[in-house]
């Protein structure tokens, strides 16, 4: 099976005040393409840290992280962000939408990122709010929506460049329990679609959608759990 | 990341914030509607500086006879005659053509009397043009016309220590004052107001008493009192024979006086070549002295200028570095969505240049209205505190704001550099903020 990310004795140290912080000790996971993970843990074991390193956001002090074909450990910041625009969608705990764009210009900000901009594309944003459900809400503004709508908003943008990894650090953190599901239920249809899905989390709800679970703590693998 | 998207971007940002960037608009408006000011009105007052050294003289050019050391050989005449003859007048005014205007002027020493009264004057023997050029003011009556200059009329204008010695009770107008060595009379017709004796003012450089002078038509001199003029000494007889004493040049602008001057010596020196009779005299200090004021005027608008448009670049940098602040965690996002580090400067610049712009296009507004605005304020001054108005410089109180179009263009496109200089550094900050810290930003 083709992996979408290949990660070896993957660590990283923040140094603060001269104080070393070794926030992933050593992380070795593979990850072939269209999987569904969960990564568990407790708060300040890595979790973050981690989808950030896949996400190309940041760069890891040592290891090896591979997304595809690429080598993404040892490249620069523009080749990151290329990588970003490219094959990452990020969802976040407090949904990130850019306050001062309705609805569709959110959902269409990933493609000014790519070089080009083609019509069809524009389109496919229409589609993605129509499948989150707010087909009737293009025009409004992040503030003029629930938790819940703007989580859906930020699920579409992560969509708009037809990434191959959803990234998703505790997108229902904020949400009540009914609307963490729809949230979930729309993941999962993405996932069916074809998506490689890492989400962090810790309900245990959340969780029990994925195929593999991972618990880290202190940085390191704890537990490795395929459903 | 495409163009027109980044600029409607930039613009509704700019829009979204309407306090903020009215502030920042605001700023580059005051910088630059300022600059347009202050090169208006410095031009004006600079312009105002060089009329008045051009009243004194600055644009004219003097050439004056003066008696040579010794006789040419083989003369044996008693009587010399040297100097600026009426062809060197005709021939420095048809040949050259930045000579606006000549004033030539033959003076003399002669005894005037009225009645009992007798003085020592100096007559001046002068064309209408004279009173102007050397700043005569006429207190009554009128200065020589050119009725009086054409018909050779027996007529004469009095200065004011003429008038009071030959006429203590009586007024001078229409009455007529006696030469004794022509044996001729002349109808006064005009009489000045006092002025003091100054140095380096109107027709000549060299100090000068005008309160003792009879002014009379150079023609009506020329055939009544002769170009020869004979003194007696001891035993012997002296004399000699001067067409003209002056020539006084105007030029057509103060940057041709030296050039003229040159011209104006090439053509005396070849048709004096015996006798070093005239000297060619060039308002050098004066000039020197329009000179320096315009420098002057110029650093100084530079200065002002450069720290308006300082103020306002601060203003603006102060701006965008709390945009920055306050839109980190947009920042963090754009990044996370794929923006690299120039895609984010270039969104600020953009958010600074269209601010700029705004600001820089309001100000050229507020720069035409200058003139008017000035014209208006002097109004109320006037009206409503004219005590203080008059102690104001006479050059503040009648200055006009001159408008070029080089002004708008220069503080508009000065404002807007300025503008993403200031504006660059907040953007540079903005881009290298990690993603991650930024993501995280309140
Ligand atoms: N930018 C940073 N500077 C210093 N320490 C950090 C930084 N980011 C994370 N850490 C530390 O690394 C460890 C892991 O953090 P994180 O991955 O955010 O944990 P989690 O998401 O599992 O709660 C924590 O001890 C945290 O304090
Ligand atoms: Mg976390």
């Amino acid at each position: 099976m083709q992996l979408a990310a290949r990660i070896h004795e993957l660590t990283k140290d923040y140094v603060l005040k001269g104080e070393t912080v070794r926030a992933l000790r050593g992380i070795s996971l593979e990850i072939p393409d269209g999987d569904y993970v969960a990564i568990m843990g407790p708060s300040g074991s890595g979790k973050s840290t981690l989808l950030n390193l896949i996400g190309c956001l940041d760069r890891p002090t040592s290891g090896c992280l591979q997304l595809g074909d690429d080598d993404v450990s040892s490249m620069n910041d523009g080749q990151l962000s290329r990588i970003r625009a490219s094959r990452i969608g990020f969802v976040f705990q407090s949904y990130n939408l850019i306050p001062q764009l309705n609805v569709l210009e959110n959902i269409e900000v990933p493609l000014y990122y790519r070089g080009r901009i083609t019509r069809l594309e524009r389109s496919r944003c229409r589609e993605l709010a129509d499948l989150v459900g707010l087909s009737d809400r293009l025009k409004h503004r992040p503030q003029q929506l629930s938790g819940g709508q703007q989580q859906r908003v930020a699920i579409a943008r992560s969509l708009a460049n037809d990434p191959c990894f959803i990234l998703a650090d505790e997108p229902t953190g904020n949400l009540d329990t009914g609307t963490t599901k729809d949230i979930l239920d729309l993941l999962d249809d993405f996932h069916r679609a074809g998506k490689t899905m890492i989400i962090v989390t810790h309900e245990k709800e959340v969780a029990t959608r994925a195929r593999r679970i991972i618990r880290l703590r202190d940085g390191r693998i704890d537990e490795s759990l395929v459903q | 990341m495409l163009w027109l998207h980044t600029w409607l971007i930039g613009i509704k940002s700019v829009l979204l914030h309407p306090l903020r960037s009215l502030l920042t608009v605001l700023g580059i408006f005051i910088g630059v509607a300022s600059v347009i000011w202050l090169l208006a009105i410095g031009a004006g007052i600079s312009q105002k500086a060089q009329e008045q050294i051009e009243g004194l003289g600055a644009d004219n050019i003097i050439v004056r006879s003066v008696k040579p050391a010794k006789a040419p050989d083989g003369s044996t005449s008693f009587i010399l005659p040297y100097g600026l003859l009426r062809a060197d007048y005709d021939i420095l005014v048809e040949t050259i053509p930045t000579i606006r205007g000549a004033l030539p002027i033959r003076e003399m020493r002669r005894e005037v009397r009225y009645g009992q009264r007798e003085l020592l004057a100096r007559v001046v023997g002068c064309t209408p043009e004279y009173a102007a050029i050397t700043q005569l003011e006429i207190d009554r009556g009128h200065f020589i016309s050119d009725a009086e200059l054409q018909l050779e009329k027996n007529h004469c204008v009095l200065a004011s220590n003429v008038v009071d010695t030959l006429f203590p009770y009586k007024d001078p107008i229409g009455r007529r004052i006696y030469l004794p060595e022509a044996q001729d009379y002349y109808k006064i017709v005009g009489i000045l107001k006092y002025r003091a004796p100054t140095a380096a003012i109107g027709g000549s450089l060299a100090a000068q008493d005008f309160s003792q002078d009879v002014y009379i038509p150079i023609t009506t001199l020329r055939r009544r009192l002769g170009d020869t003029v004979v003194v007696r000494r001891g035993g012997s007889r002296e004399g000699e024979t001067v067409e003209l004493n002056q020539i006084t040049l105007q030029i057509d602008g103060i940057e041709n006086v030296m050039k003229t001057a040159d011209l104006v010596q090439q053509t005396l020196d070849r048709r004096h070549s015996k006798l070093e009779d005239v000297v060619v005299i060039v308002p050098k200090e004066l000039l020197e002295q329009a000179e320096t004021t315009r420098i002057m005027f110029m650093v100084f608008m530079g200065v002002i200028a450069g720290i308006s448009l300082l103020v306002g670049g601060i203003g603006i940098m102060n701006i965008m570095l709390a945009t920055v602040m306050e839109r980190t965690r947009e920042i963090g996002v754009r990044r996370a969505l794929g923006a690299t580090r120039s895609d984010i400067v270039l969104q600020f610049l953009i958010e600074t240049t269209v601010l700029s712009v705004a600001g820089g296009l309001v100000g050229i507004l507020g720069g035409a209205v200058c003139p008017y605005a000035v014209s208006g304020l002097r109004n109320i001054l006037t009206s409503y505190a004219s005590d203080l108005v008059s102690t104001l410089p006479q050059l503040v109180q009648e200055v006009t704001p001159i408008l070029h179009p080089t002004y708008f263009a220069l503080a508009f496109l000065i404002s807007v550099v300025v503008g993403i200089l200031f504006g660059v550094y907040p953007a540079i900050r903005a881009a290298h903020m990690d993603p991650i810290e930024a993501l995280r930003h309140g």
